[in-house]
């Protein structure tokens, strides 16, 4: 097939009236076309926020995690200052380490107040030393890290926050992979109640097929007049889905910390132009289903 | 025009027609007839493309019909005129409507065929009726209709399979009397029918042949109506 210009998409619009007329209206399947167009639309809208949130939340824990790092430094007592120093001798000359800094004893004890309470005698207790580092946007090398501070600072153990990481961006991934899956599913499923919808509307029209092959009519001709019906009925049942299943998106609480994930879905700034996406893309689906019925089911006749 | 060439048909096993061989002649007028069963409506089906022949050659317009793509019967079916017994129509649009279903679907529906339009269904006399539903045609109307919708296009060859077989004796001659007009302003005919009355009716006001499909074979009958 050629592909269309942007005249023949014009004409496909603005559609040929004569042509409309020769398949009669019929009111039911076109509702129950509407119908299912709107409501896979609103599913869609949710199965992108869903992609999109898990998306920004992959790329937001790769990011804070991956460029932070902590140094623990677990040294009998005496020893902690002077390892503390040559550890942070040894951070200030590895390239990749934005700043390295010691945790005060006040950060400290407020880090393990959850746990221990507030009137912790820190300085009785043998508590390591923690050394906040920030890396550079290029990282650094951990495993060389590791062997030079294994060799000038015996009591360090360096955590990378990799442990975390992994899993929680992992997650992310698989839940926008399950997103993107979930809008491939529904565009199909579009794609499989249209191609049966136009197969009813088809066999429903089976006389009136007849007589236009009868008179000289092309396929081209008489499959247009169903074409254009389901994809102008699955743009605007589209359309409308798209708008309630943006409003209630829009209508979810707003990202809070204590909500974790969940509140975060939703558009954010150009996101929302997603939802343009929806009606032209059922137009489509609806196009090359109903095309393919009408095509099939033609051929068949004398 | 329209050639077959030691056409055969077969459904399912059974060999229906055989061996059958025929030109159509520009501007000749020919009836079929056999009894019911025979293959009248075979026959005209393999003339417009309808059905492909299981053995032989049929020819529209000087193309072998096995060569010919959808788009290319629909375009030859422009130039045949078509009209069956049970004539269908599109139900929900009105007769003069239907009458201009060729020009619409050809995209030839421009306002100079308004006229046109008017004058056919005058010619036809469904004036008074054009803008009824076809549901509400009598049988002789849906026939003088179908009649109408077959040579708006001005076609070459018009193929009538018993377009006589549900309405009465008089409204038959009528019909019969607007094929023979056509057939003077140099259309092929080509009238399936059993009746033979309207045969011996045509007889005196056309120079017709008169063919019959027994025993699987078309034969030329003549003198013996």
């Amino acid at each position: 097939m050629k592909r269309p210009d942007l005249a023949q998409l014009t004409r496909f619009f603005t559609g040929d009236p004569q042509a409309d007329r020769m398949v009669p209206p019929t009111g039911y399947t076109a509702r129950l076309t509407l119908f299912s167009a709107a409501a896979m639309a609103f599913l869609a809208v949710f199965a992108l926020a869903l992609a999109l949130a898990t998306g920004r939340m992959a790329v937001r824990w790769g990011d804070e995690l991956a460029r932070t790092a902590t140094l623990r430094i677990s040294a009998p007592t005496d020893q902690i200052a002077a390892q503390t120093a040559a550890a942070l001798r040894v951070l200030s000359q590895t390239p990749g380490v934005a700043t390295a800094r010691a945790l005060g004893p006040d950060e400290q004890r407020a880090l393990l107040a959850p746990w221990f309470g507030p009137d912790l005698p820190l300085e009785a207790l043998p508590i390591p030393q923690l050394i906040e580092i920030v890396e550079t946007r290029a990282g650094f090398d951990a495993q060389g890290l590791r062997l030079r501070l294994s060799a000038e600072v015996p009591g360090a153990v360096l955590d990378d926050h990799s442990r975390w990481r992994k899993p929680l961006v992992h997650a992310a991934n698989s839940l926008r992979l399950l997103g993107g899956v979930a809008i491939v599913l529904i565009f199909g499923t579009m794609a499989a109640m249209i191609t049966l919808a136009a197969n009813a509307a088809l066999a429903a029209n089976a006389q009136v097929i007849a007589v236009l092959r009868l008179v000289g009519a092309r396929d081209g001709y008489i499959a247009q007049a169903f074409v254009r019906r389901f994809t102008l009925r699955a743009i605007s049942g589209a359309f409308v889905g798209s708008v309630l299943g943006g409003l209630a998106v829009a209508l979810l609480p707003a990202a809070q910390d204590e909500g974790g994930f969940l509140t975060g879905l939703g558009f954010q700034g150009l996101g929302w132009l997603w939802l343009l996406v929806i009606p032209p893309l059922a137009g489509a689906v609806a196009f090359g289903a109903t095309q393919f019925a009408a095509r099939t089911t033609l051929k068949e006749l004398p | 025009m329209i050639e077959l060439e030691n056409v055969a048909m077969s459904y399912g096993g059974g060999e229906l027609l055989s061996d059958i061989s025929l030109r159509l002649a520009p501007g000749s007028f020919h009836f079929l007839t056999g009894p019911s069963g025979a293959g009248k409506t075979t026959f005209l089906k393999l003339c417009y493309g309808a059905l492909l022949p299981s053995a032989g050659q049929v020819q529209l317009f000087g193309t072998d019909l096995r060569q010919m793509g959808r788009d290319d019967i629909a375009l030859a079916r422009r130039k045949i005129g078509v009209v069956h017994q049970d004539v269908q129509f599109l139900d929900h649009l009105s007769v003069a409507e239907n009458v201009a279903l060729p020009l619409a679907v050809s995209g030839r529906d421009t306002l100079d065929q308004e006229v046109n339009l008017r004058e056919l269904l005058g010619w036809v006399g469904l004036k008074a009726r054009a803008d009824a539903l076809p549901p509400q045609l009598s049988g002789g109307e849906r026939q003088r209709a179908a009649l109408a919708r077959a040579v708006i296009m001005s076609p070459e060859v018009i193929l009538a399979d018993e377009p006589t077989g549900n309405i009465d004796w008089e409204m038959s001659q009528r019909l019969l009397q607007l094929l023979v007009e056509l057939n003077r302003m140099g259309k092929t005919i080509m009238v399936a029918t059993h009746d033979l009355n309207l045969i011996r009716a045509a007889k005196g006001q056309v120079q017709a042949r008169v063919l019959r499909i027994s025993n699987r074979r078309l034969h030329l009958a003549g003198a013996d109506l």
